[in-house]
Order: C-alpha cells, then structure tokens, then sequence
C-alpha cells in the first residue's frame, strides 16, 4: 500500500489553474523530488497534499485511507475527525521555518507532541533531545528562534516536524530561504534521514542535491508533470522542456 | 486650610478614580477581544454591528455616552435610577468605551500575525482554539503592547470624565473643594494625583515590555 497517493488533482486560483490534473504516489522509504521553474505550482501542489489548501478535483489518499474523493469532477473531503487522524501521518518543513519566536527552541519541538498528541512528557524531551543532538543543535535547547541562524532555524524546524513521528515528510524548498553557505548543512540533514529511509517529498531547486537524494523525480512546468522518473532518466531526459530548464541551471 | 486637609479629602477620590481605572480595564479587554472577534466575523451581520459599534463609541463623545448609560434607563424604560446607579452606570460606560478602543488593537495585532503561524500551528494539529490560545495570542500581546500602554494612559486622565454623573472621584472633589476655598491648590493637587499615577502606569507598562523582549 502506498503511503500516499494522489490522483488528477485539480486546482485554480480565480480562473488560473495551477495544477492541471497531477497524479502521483509516494511508497514506504521513498523519497520523491519535485523540480521545475517557478510558478509552476510545486508550492501548491504540496499544501494541495498537506490539505493546506483544498484541491478542487481529485483523489488524495494516505495509507489507503481516503482524505478526498473526486466525485462528479469535485473534490470531496472527508471528516473533520478523519482528516485531523490523517493529518498525522505527515509533517510539513515550509521555505521560512515559521518557528514559534516565543517558545524556546525545545518548546517548540516538545509542545506539539505533548499537547495534541498527549504524549508523556518525558519522553517527548528525551527524544525531542535525541533530535536536537542529531541536527547538531544540542547546546541551542533553552535558545530561542531569533538567536539562531537561518540553518539552525531550519533544522529546529525539521527537529519539530520529525518529534511528531511522521510517516512521510513534505519539505517546501527548505533552502531558499538561506545564504548559499547555509543550505549545505539542511541537504546533509535531509541526506542523513534519506539513509534512515524516512519517507520524503522535496520540492527543490538544488538539482545534484535532488539526483543524488531522490529515488523518483517530477518535473513540472505549468501545472502539468512534463517527465518523471529515477534521477537518471528524468537527467538524461531528451524532453526539450526538461532540457532547457536543466540547460538553466548548468549556466547558473 | 492646608495642603494635608486637602489631600486628605481628595483621597476617597483618588480610590474612586483608581476604582474605575481598575474595572474599566478588567471588562474592556476582555470585552474587546469579543468585539474583536466579531469584526473580523465571516458572519457579515455580526461584522457590521461590530463595525457600527466601534464606529459609534470612537466617534461620539465618552461624557455623552455616560449621560446615556446613566439617563437612558429612565428616558428610553421609564425604569427610577437610584444613585447608587451612578459609579455603575460610569463603570459600564466607560468598559463599552474602552472596550471599542481595544477591539482595533487587538484586531490590527491579530491581522499582523503572519499566516505562517496558522499554517506550522495546523500542520502540527493543533486546534482552532488551541492555535489562538498558545500560539497566536501571546504574540499578539507582544505586538500590541504599545498601544495598549497608550490606551491606558488616556484611561487614566479619562477616569475624571466620571464627575458629569457627579461620582465623587478625584476631579469632582478637586472641583468642589477649590470652589468652596476659592483656591487653586486642589486642582494642582488633582494634576499631581494623575501625572504620578501615569507616572506609576509608564513605568509598569515598561517592565512588561521588558518581560517580554526575551524573543523579537
Ligand atoms: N493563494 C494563491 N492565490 C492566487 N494565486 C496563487 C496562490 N498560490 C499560488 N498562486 C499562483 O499559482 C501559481 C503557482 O504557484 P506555486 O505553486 O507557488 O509555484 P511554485 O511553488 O512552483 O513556484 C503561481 O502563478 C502563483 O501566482
Ligand atoms: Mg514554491
């Protein structure tokens, strides 16, 4: 069973349609990279999955379960109650972190787990610890967001994101937002979970990054998915459009 | 008479002000977090008689609206005020005053909050409720501090509005004590009273800001 699956989702912004029926499926240990231009709707085709954002037409299930359902060309979501339980089957890594300022750095990681997951508190700390060690963040637990840099807020960010024990983990190009010489500690990290077989979805601009972490790239242009694939087939693609975006970047 | 007596007799005032300022703050933030709420409604008739209750009590007069608070059981009812009525007519006229005043701050630091709050709060499943509560309240109090301490100032100097009702708080005993010595001394007393109390409200109001510089 797929731990996630989406089938011809739909979605337009005031009569621009930004996704143009995309399908696509995530199994167990998978990490799946997203690429293409800006604008080409990789931001909302995530919040479409983490139901930030409602899709107008398709099917989206996790674990099997169906979150929605199209039916006569409109999404039908399912429960509130069933939509919050599937919720925690995925944690979101957004572009800016959005940390919580007023909590400390540990607070923000154990406050989730503790209060709407009802977990015993102890061992939220301990292993909101184990995480904080494993970023490298181990002395940072009683700072607060604005103390650190971007890549530490980040990292914070994937620590708080992981405590909620995930099964498949979405990250919204978590480096652009940092200095150059910051994003290479965020790709180690993700690279390190990549060996863990977390389950992973990555919209990125970071193409070696992308072919050297993802088992299955999508590329997108325009709402569409214009070639899919392992890293070697969508790199040696002979697509014009894929060449001419991966053209870009060899230039950069 | 000396300058002690007088203090003495202005100070039954000074509690009464310090009375009002109290109650007025205990009802109108709470209060106004309701309003608030209203305003920013999806329900278009709660907003608009949100809208037009802020838009009345910051565009009329408060002396005028504690008349009515006051007047208006007995003209609108035909229902007897007793003066007892009097501090609680000032009291709810000055808490549906206030509590105007605040709705905006609070509304204008609700809507600062970046929407990426909601979003990271929603993806770590927290509720409605649970987000407002712990996640964006706190900020928002931090956010709209000043203005509140701005608020409060004005509430300080506003509390001797209260003497159109004839409560005998501070500014109304100032008055009738300097009309019957024909003397100056108890309005500068008066003045003294406000600008310490002010004095003591800046400095309190600082050290809660302090409190929470601890994050930006
Ligand atoms: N909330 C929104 N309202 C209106 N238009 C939006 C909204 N979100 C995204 N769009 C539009 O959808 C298109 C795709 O955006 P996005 O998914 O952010 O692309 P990408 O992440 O690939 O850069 C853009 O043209 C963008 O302007
Ligand atoms: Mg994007």
């Amino acid at each position: 069973m797929s731990l996630l699956e989406a089938r011809h989702v739909k979605k337009s912004f005031d009569g621009l349609e930004v996704l143009k029926d995309i399908s696509l499926t995530v199994e167990e240990g998978e990490v799946l990279a997203i690429i293409g231009p800006s604008g080409s709707g990789k931001s909302t085709l995530l919040r479409c999955a983490t139901m930030l954002e409602k899709m107008d037409d398709g099917d989206l299930l996790y674990l099997g379960e169906q979150a929605a359902k199209s039916v006569s060309g409109q999404a039908e979501y399912a429960k509130t109650a069933d939509l919050k339980r599937m919720q925690g089957y995925y944690g979101l890594v957004f572009q800016n972190f959005n940390l919580f300022p007023h909590y400390s750095v540990l607070k923000n990681i154990m406050d989730a787990p503790v209060r709407v997951q009802k977990r015993d508190k102890h061992e939220v700390k301990e292993k909101a610890l184990r995480l904080l060690e494993k970023m490298g963040l181990s002395d940072k637990a009683d700072a607060y967001p604005c103390q650190l840099s971007g890549g530490q807020q980040q990292r914070v960010s994937i620590a708080r994101a992981l405590a909620m024990n995930p099964r498949v983990l979405f990250f919204d190009e978590p480096t652009s937002a940092l200095d150059p010489e910051l994003t290479g500690e965020i790709l180690k990290v993700i690279k390190e979970l990549a060996a863990e077989h977390m389950t992973m979805v990555i919209v990125t601009h970071e193409m070696s990054f992308a072919r050297q972490v993802a088992n299955h790239i999508i590329f997108m242009e325009n709402g569409v998915i214009v070639e899919e694939g392992t890293p070697d087939h969508v790199f040696s693609s002979e697509n014009a459009r894929m060449q001419s975006f991966l053209g870009k970047f060899r230039q950069d | 008479m000396d300058l002690l007596s007088i203090v003495s007799q202005l100070g039954s005032g000074m509690l009464v002000s310090v009375e009002i300022f109290f109650c007025t703050l205990l009802f109108s933030l709470p209060l106004g977090l309701l309003v608030a709420f209203a305003r920013m409604s999806k329900v278009k008739p709660i907003q608009w008689l949100a809208k037009l209750y802020i838009s009345v009590m910051r565009g009329t007069p408060l002396m005028l609206q504690l008349m009515v608070v006051y007047f208006g059981p007995y003209y609108i009812f035909g229902m007897r005020i007793s003066t007892s009525y009097r501090i609680i007519a000032v009291m709810i006229g000055f808490a549906v005053n206030y509590a105007a005043y605040f709705a905006e701050i609070y509304r204008g630091g609700i809507e600062s909050m970046p929407v990426g709050q909601y979003e990271a709060a929603k993806m770590l499943g927290y509720s409605k409720p649970q987000t407002f509560i712990h996640i964006i309240f706190p900020q928002v109090v931090k956010r709209i501090l000043p203005s509140i301490t701005n608020e409060v100032i004005t509430l300080v100097k506003d509390t001797s509005l209260a003497f159109v009702l004839a409560v005998a708080e501070m500014f109304t005993l100032a008055k009738q004590i300097a009309a019957a010595q024909t003397s100056m001394v108890p309005f500068i007393a008066a003045a003294v009273f406000y600008y310490l109390f002010n004095l003591l409200v800046a400095v309190i109001m600082e050290k809660i800001e302090e409190h929470m510089n601890y994050y930006r």
